[in-house]
């Protein structure tokens, strides 16, 4: 059983004037189908606008489909009795690291979720222990969120997920307000989550240097998945991405540059040891 | 006519420690300089450039603006405002206005312009960072991200600044966008002799588009020189958690692959020049 299945998933946003009739209708999702594995790592890419987000809200029931369906661990996100256990299992990760910490301590900041769930006190307190030690951030533990730096926060709001349980994390551009300092640490976090405890995980994000550990990337463009595949063959496209507002990590941009050039190096280069190793054939 | 740092010290109290968020910071900014800034979070860099609009009051030292110290009691500081121009972080959060237009008007009316003017200058600052016609007259809410950044950046345009300080324009824009509003501000540094003063987080943008960086860590300016110069001390950068453009990374690799190359290069096309040269001359 696939962790997400999205199905002809349509979502529109509608506004209406005071006397409810409808003015306008947007689709930001449109008639997109994707399936993610367990313990997959997926990237989904895309200019602002492009619909990313309002996607992601889909596969924690922030949002319901217009049309089509979304089943997260077989659970339909349409049904309200699925509610809070897609909730549980899907969990999301936002952009500010300060709207979603609330804790005036990390510790209670991170047992705040398993507390709602009703989970007995002690094993809450295992929950936090394992969740911050997952993350790095125990020794943190009783510190003030407000203390903390962006990378921090952010890997204590990934904690506070990681307590619940969850099958699935989503981060919704979760590291585009961190330094690359604290952006590495987040990723680490995540890659972590997923080699070592198999959560699945899907990355929204505009930094493409952080794509390239992607089991799977998807690219979005006005509501559709418009390119799909490992994150070689997505990278190897570097015009087709520049014409969707993307772009490739420096390294990739250099290699394309490069082979057009007329130096063999072969296509969708990834790492600075990869172009070296093909550089070094070159030679 | 310069901006001139001179031993400028900023000290706060946090819960009764004293904290020192800025130390002995002495820089000469001429005219018409594009400037980077970087430094990782809580280095200091976004207390520096509210220093230097008047925002924040040096616990001591002094900065001059034009050849007038900034923290004499009876500077202009409003004035200083309309003249330094500061982009914060995230500055669409700060639009509030019924219309794209209006919320441009509201910095020179308040400067105390006339109609006219005003509306004068609100039209050319959104021109200048590329705000179509068509959304002058829809609220700011209808807007994408980039579009509502770039519609902040005009509202500091739109007071006419001699030198626009922007704390990282580019957070959470996607490449397109980035590419489009850092070419702006490039565009505005040639075209108007801006001195542009941009903190980022990207090295590849600095290292793209500034013609000097000062590198901030704990308060303190830990390297004042040219992109090329201070992406040569790729170790102590990363020590301060920052790093250099992947491209200086392939040069410096390439060497110690025994390539008799450079390894100065930070930006595609010199790095691209130089791997030729040395691949063919083979």
């Amino acid at each position: 059983m696939e962790m997400i299945k999205i199905k002809n998933l349509i979502h529109e946003y509608i506004r209406r004037d005071e006397e409810e009739n409808v003015v306008d209708i947007k689709r930001a999702v449109d008639d997109v189908n994707i399936e993610v594995k367990p313990g997959e790592f997926v990237a989904i890419l895309g200019h602002n606008g492009s619909g990313k987000s309002t996607l992601a809200k889909h596969i924690n029931a922030i949002l319901y489909p217009s049309e089509g369906a979304v089943w997260v661990n077989g659970m339909d996100t349409s049904a309200e009795e699925n509610l809070w256990k897609v909730r549980q299992s899907a969990g999301m990760v936002f952009q500010n690291p300060d709207n979603q910490i609330i804790g005036s301590v990390v510790e209670e900041d991170v047992g705040f979720g398993p507390e709602n769930m009703g989970i007995p006190t002690e094993e809450i307190w295992e929950r936090v222990e394992e969740s911050l030690k997952s993350v790095g951030m125990w020794q943190y533990r009783k510190k003030s969120p407000n203390k903390l730096s962006g990378g921090q926060k952010q890997r204590v709001a990934i904690a506070g997920v990681v307590a619940m349980h969850p099958k699935c994390i989503i981060l919704d551009e979760a590291t585009a307000m961190l330094d690359p300092s604290g952006r590495k640490e987040v990723l680490r976090a995540v890659r972590a989550l997923n080699q070592v405890e198999e959560v699945t995980i899907v990355h929204i994000t505009h930094y493409m240097e952080e794509v390239i550990y992607a089991d799977k990337v998807f690219v979005m463009d006005q509501g559709k998945v418009v390119m799909q595949g490992t994150p070689r063959e997505i990278f190897s496209k570097v015009e087709e991405l520049q014409k969707l507002r993307l772009a490739v990590p420096q390294v990739t941009q250099l290699a394309y540059e490069l082979q057009k050039s007329g130096l063999p190096i072969k296509s969708g280069i990834l790492t600075v040891e990869e172009l070296v190793e093909e550089l070094c054939k070159c030679g | 006519m310069a901006i001139i740092v001179d031993k400028l010290n900023y000290v706060y109290s946090d819960a009764g420690h004293q904290v020192q968020a800025l130390q002995d910071i002495s820089v000469v900014i001429p005219d018409g300089q594009f400037l980077g800034i970087i430094g990782h979070t809580g280095s200091g860099k976004s207390t520096f450039i509210q220093h230097l609009n008047g925002l924040l009051k040096a616990s001591s030292g002094n900065i001059y603006y034009n050849g007038e110290d900034i923290c004499h009691k009876d500077y202009d500081r409003k004035q200083l405002r309309s003249k330094v121009g500061l982009v914060f972080q995230y500055p669409e959060h700060q639009l509030f206005e019924a219309d794209v237009f209006q919320d441009v008007c509201f910095g020179p009316k308040n400067l105390g312009l006339d109609r006219k003017q005003t509306e004068l200058r609100a039209f050319t600052a959104l021109r200048q960072v590329g705000v179509p016609e068509d959304l002058f007259y829809v609220s700011p809410f209808e807007l994408s991200g980039g579009q509502k950044r770039r519609v902040a950046i005009a509202g500091v345009l739109a007071m006419e600044p001699e030198v626009l300080i922007l704390d990282e324009p580019t957070a959470g824009l996607d490449p397109k966008g980035r590419d489009d509003l850092l070419d702006q501000l490039a565009k505005l540094h040639k075209e108007r002799n801006m001195t542009i003063i941009l903190v980022s987080h990207s090295m590849e943008d600095v290292a793209n588009y500034a013609e000097r960086i000062l590198v901030m860590d704990k308060g303190k300016i830990l390297f004042d020189q040219t992109p090329k110069e201070v992406f040569s001390h790729v170790k102590e950068l990363e020590e301060i958690g920052l790093g250099a453009p992947q491209v200086t990374y392939v040069m410096q690799e390439l060497k110690n692959k025994g390539f008799s190359v450079g390894t100065k290069m930070t930006t595609i096309e010199e790095a691209k020049v130089e791997i030729l040269k040395v691949l063919k001359g083979r």
